[in-house]
Order: C-alpha cells, then structure tokens, then sequence
C-alpha cells in the first residue's frame, strides 16, 4: 500500500485519539487505538442493522417478526441496501486502517496447518512468530473484504432492480449475496465467541482499547515482542515461576 | 364463478353411494382467450382497461408504429403489441397481440416475492398483486417471464393487470373482453377456452392455410390463465416478444428451496459449534493458568 494510504490512517488516528482515549493501565498494553474501535463498532452496528433488515427478505416465514423493528417490510427493504453500503463504507476504511499487518505470511500457513491443535485447546501458547494478528483472524479480514465486493456489487444490481439489469443477473446476483450473507453469519458467531468468552481478556482490546501482557505474550507473541522488546517465552516463564497467574474470571 | 362452489358438499356421513352435485358443476379455473387471428388493433380493450381500473391515461410514445407505447407500465396494464412480421415470401404479415398478465398456473413472480401475502393466486387462477403488504424489492419483475409487473417509484409498489378480479368476483367478465368488438377476446373456464382455442387454430389449418397454426398454453410453467391462438405457434417470438418456452429463473426454485436448510446449517453450525466448544473444550486463557488441580480417583465424575 502507498504512502498515501498511511498518512490517510495517521491522520485519522491523531484526530480520533483527541477525540477519545486510551484507558492504558499498569502492566497493560495499548493494542486498538481509538480510530480503530471507531471503525470496529461502526461496523458491527451496520452489519447488524443490515443483517436484521435482510433477515425478513431472505426467509419471511422464519423471520418476519425483524421487519416491524425497521417499521415494516417496506421500510426495511429501503432501508437495507443503505445499511450495507454503510457496512461496506466502515469496513474499506478499517481495511486500509488494517491492511499492512493482516498480510499473510509464511508464519501464518503454519499457523493453519497447526488448527487442530488451536481448537482442541492442546496449544496453551502460540507460536513464537504469531504476530498483531494470527491466522485464522486474517482469514475472516479478507472473507469480509471478499465479501463486502460481493455484497456491493450484487446489491446495486439488487437495487437497481430487472428492468436495468435483466432477469438472470438478478437472479445470479440474488443467490450471490444470500450465500455472502451466509458466510458472515457463520463467522460472526465465531468471532463473537472467541473476542469474548472464548480468549478471556480480548474484548477490552475493542473498548478501552488495552490487553494485559499476558495476553499478549499468550495470544500474540511476536506482537508482544515487537512492543516490548521482551522475549514472551521468558516472559511467560518468569510470571509462571513466580506464580503470577491472571485472574480466571 | 360465483361462490356456490364453496357450498357443495364434499363428504357426508353414513352415506351410501355417491355424493349429491358431485362433479355437477365444472371446473373453475378462469381463462381469457385471445385470439390474435381476428384482432383488429383498435385498442379498445386498453381503453376499457384505463377507463375500468381509474388510472390516468399517460403519455404515449411514437415509434412509427401503431403501437401505444413500447411496453406495458404501472397504470397501463393492457397493450397492444404490433409487429410487422416478413414472411418467407417477402410478403409482411402485421400482427396484433394483445399484451398484459399472462396469470400463470406456477407464477414466477409468486415463487420471487419475499413479502408475505404481497402476491395470490386464487383458485380460480388469478394472479393478483396485493399493494399493501408489498415492500418494493421488484423481485417479481425478475420472476416474471413476460416483464410485466411494474414498479411505481413514488408509491414503490409494484402493479400489473389483475384479470379484473373484482369484476370476476362479481360473475361479470374483465373489462377488455366487454369492450371487444370482434369477439377475439373470450372468457370462461379454461377447459371451455382450450376447446374453443384448439377448435379455432384447427379451422385456420384447415380452411386457411395456416399450417403451424396453434395454441398459446405454455406448459413450462404449467399453463396460463391467459391463452393465444396464433396463425404460427411454432414462432411465438415474432408477436413481440412472447417466450416459446418461458421460465423461472434456478435461484426462485432451487436456491429458495434450498435456503432454509442451508441457512439452519449455518446457524447451527455457528451456534452449536461455539457452545459445544466452550463446554467441552473450554476458553483459552491467558497463561499461565493457576495450577491444574491434580486428578484423584474422587474427582473423576
């Protein structure tokens, strides 16, 4: 990506860090600063909003009961495609926010031939050269980037409807952007899981913005490294020895 | 076509034999007839269609044919299609179809329309839109197979000829087939239609030379409510674009089939994966943990 790009993103970040702050405490880290969870929870409210106006029009035996929300069918059907260009707008900032560290690398093939063992819960400690962000989070960045070009060009042909498009692109273009819904959905349940009660610690990164260090040396090693020039498996061993352990809420 | 139907009786207790007026009364399938061998393109059925359901005649659009606009819109549901067909000996044939709703035994506007109750079919074929509950999506403009429902984009609905329902329910005949002068418009069960129909393209075989003279009923979409007689049924094409073989589009049929269990897979997936895993496998946390307390023989339950 250009210069341009990140002096566009500096920019926005001292702007947004006047705005708001970063709750930074002792023995914490700073890993989202404010821009970023600008950006974050500009998008969950787009993509939930766009989410539930769409439910009613995709399947209204199940889910009609979302329509009344948006004050009727008729207004969550115009409703909805401003929705998703809202979503579509947030994410492409978030991604030339995000785009530098969520580049994939040798590391993070490994990382994935390693999943088994991340689900099963065997890997307590990541890999020593798993950085800001691991692999199976850069693998939901780039479906949703995937994904939002789906959604913005299957919903203006949606939009504009028949009569500009013709019958079979509207049709193409209509199972295109239910089976991108359908991916989403399915990540936004594992997305949710794992920033909350699934990694313990990793939803604070999305509001004050601060993780504790051993959640980083834990989750993201090289990250915590980079950060604090600290060898994370030392560090680890260190607090381990003098049995500090983090509160298991 | 009135509701005496309803009233006759279906089952019967302790009755031997068969059930009285059973089978007595016909089918009640409506239909209209249009016969496009004996229009004269007068355009009083568009008239009667305006003038009928109140709707403002608009402007209209010359394009050096008779033809009152290219396509029907939003309050003009009835329009005569005219095109100057070559035939194979140079000499050009002009012919004359009557275009509007074709109500359709499997309506693909029906099958697209995600708003629950915007789009009936009633028993006796008609396929009517129903205003207020539609939201607007035009998704029955690309259901359909002959572009007839149009959008109103101030009112953002969606209207298109209702084969006079109102008149019908009424026992009267739709408005355009009153104001026929030539008696090519018919209306009556569609058995009745059908007969009349084969009778007519028959004659036209036999007494005037129109060999691939046929009946308009197309049965890929299970026949409609509404049926032509051509002079060349093997040519719909050239009477302004009717489709020989018209279809609903795989994503109205297949994928809106499919999208229900597709989407309980994905939920369930999503749902019963992150709940299964976080009561079997448990939260990572970050480490170090406290000290994993040592099995015993009493602590394995």
């Amino acid at each position: 990506m250009g210069t341009a790009v990140e002096r566009f993103d500096e920019k926005a970040h001292h702007a947004f860090d006047k705005i708001g702050q970063n709750h930074v405490y002792k023995g914490e880290l700073l890993r989202h600063r404010v821009y970023t969870r600008f950006l974050h929870w500009m998008v969950a409210l787009c993509f939930f909003l766009a989410l539930f106006s769409g439910f009613g029009i995709y399947l209204p035996w199940l889910f009609r009961w979302f329509t009344p929300i948006f004050g009727g069918g008729a207004l969550a059907r115009s409703l909805h495609p401003w929705f998703g260009l809202a979503f579509v707008l947030f994410f492409g900032l978030q991604t030339l926010n995000w785009i530098r560290p969520m580049m994939w690398t040798a590391a993070d093939t490994r990382w994935m031939r390693n999943i088994r063992q991340v689900i099963n819960g065997q890997e307590k400690l990541e890999p020593p050269d798993t950085g800001f962000f691991n692999a199976g989070q850069k693998m939901q960045f780039w479906e949703i980037v995937a994904g939002c070009v789906i959604y913005l060009i299957t919903g203006i042909v949606l939009w504009a409807g028949a009569h500009v498009f013709g019958r079979l692109t509207i049709a193409v273009s209509y199972v295109l952007h239910d089976i991108s819904a359908l991916i989403m959905l399915g990540g936004i349940f594992i997305h949710i899981y794992l920033s909350t009660i699934g990694e313990p610690g990793t939803f604070e990164a999305m509001t004050r913005g601060a993780v504790t260090e051993p959640w980083a040396w834990t989750f993201h090693p090289a990250w915590y490294k980079e950060v604090t020039g600290r060898d994370p498996k030392q560090a680890y061993e260190e607090a381990a020895r003098a049995g500090r352990w983090e509160d298991p809420r | 076509m009135s509701d005496r139907r309803t009233l006759q009786i279906k089952q019967m207790s302790a009755h031997p034999g068969p059930i009285p007026g059973e089978g007595v009364q016909r089918d009640y399938d409506v239909c209209k007839l249009i016969d496009t061998t004996t229009c004269i393109g007068c355009k009083a059925c568009e008239v009667a269609c305006v003038e009928w359901n109140d709707m403002p005649f608009g402007e209209t659009t010359f394009d050096n044919t008779y033809q009152t606009m290219p396509e029907t819109r939003w309050n003009f549901w009835n329009l005569i299609k005219f095109n100057e067909h070559q035939r194979e000996d140079g000499t050009i044939q002009w012919l004359m179809r009557k275009d509007q709703c074709m109500h359709c035994a499997d309506p693909g506007c029906l099958r697209a329309c995600p708003a629950d109750g915007a789009i009936v079919q009633y028993t006796n074929g008609i396929v009517d839109f129903q205003q207020e509950n539609c939201i607007g999506c035009e998704f029955c403009a690309s259901g359909c197979p002959f572009n007839i429902p149009k959008f109103n984009k101030t009112t953002k609905k969606v209207y298109k000829c209702t084969l006079c329902s109102d008149r019908v329910g009424q026992g009267l005949e739709p408005a355009c087939i009153k104001a026929c002068p030539t008696g090519c418009l018919k209306f009556g069960s569609k058995d009745d239609m059908k007969f009349i129909a084969n009778e007519r393209a028959h004659q036209l075989k036999e007494n005037f030379g129109y060999n691939n003279a046929g009946v308009y009923d197309p049965q890929s979409i299970g026949g409609t409510h509404v049926i032509y007689v051509l002079h060349d049924a093997t040519n719909p094409e050239a009477y302004g674009g009717l489709p020989s073989n018209p279809q609903i589009p795989w994503s109205y049929t297949i994928w809106k089939w499919l999208a229900k269990p597709v989407l309980g897979t994905f939920a369930l997936f999503g749902l019963l994966g992150v709940f299964l895993h976080y009561v079997m496998v448990g939260p990572r946390r970050p480490q170090p943990e406290p000290p994993i307390k040592e099995a015993t023989d009493g602590n394995r339950g």
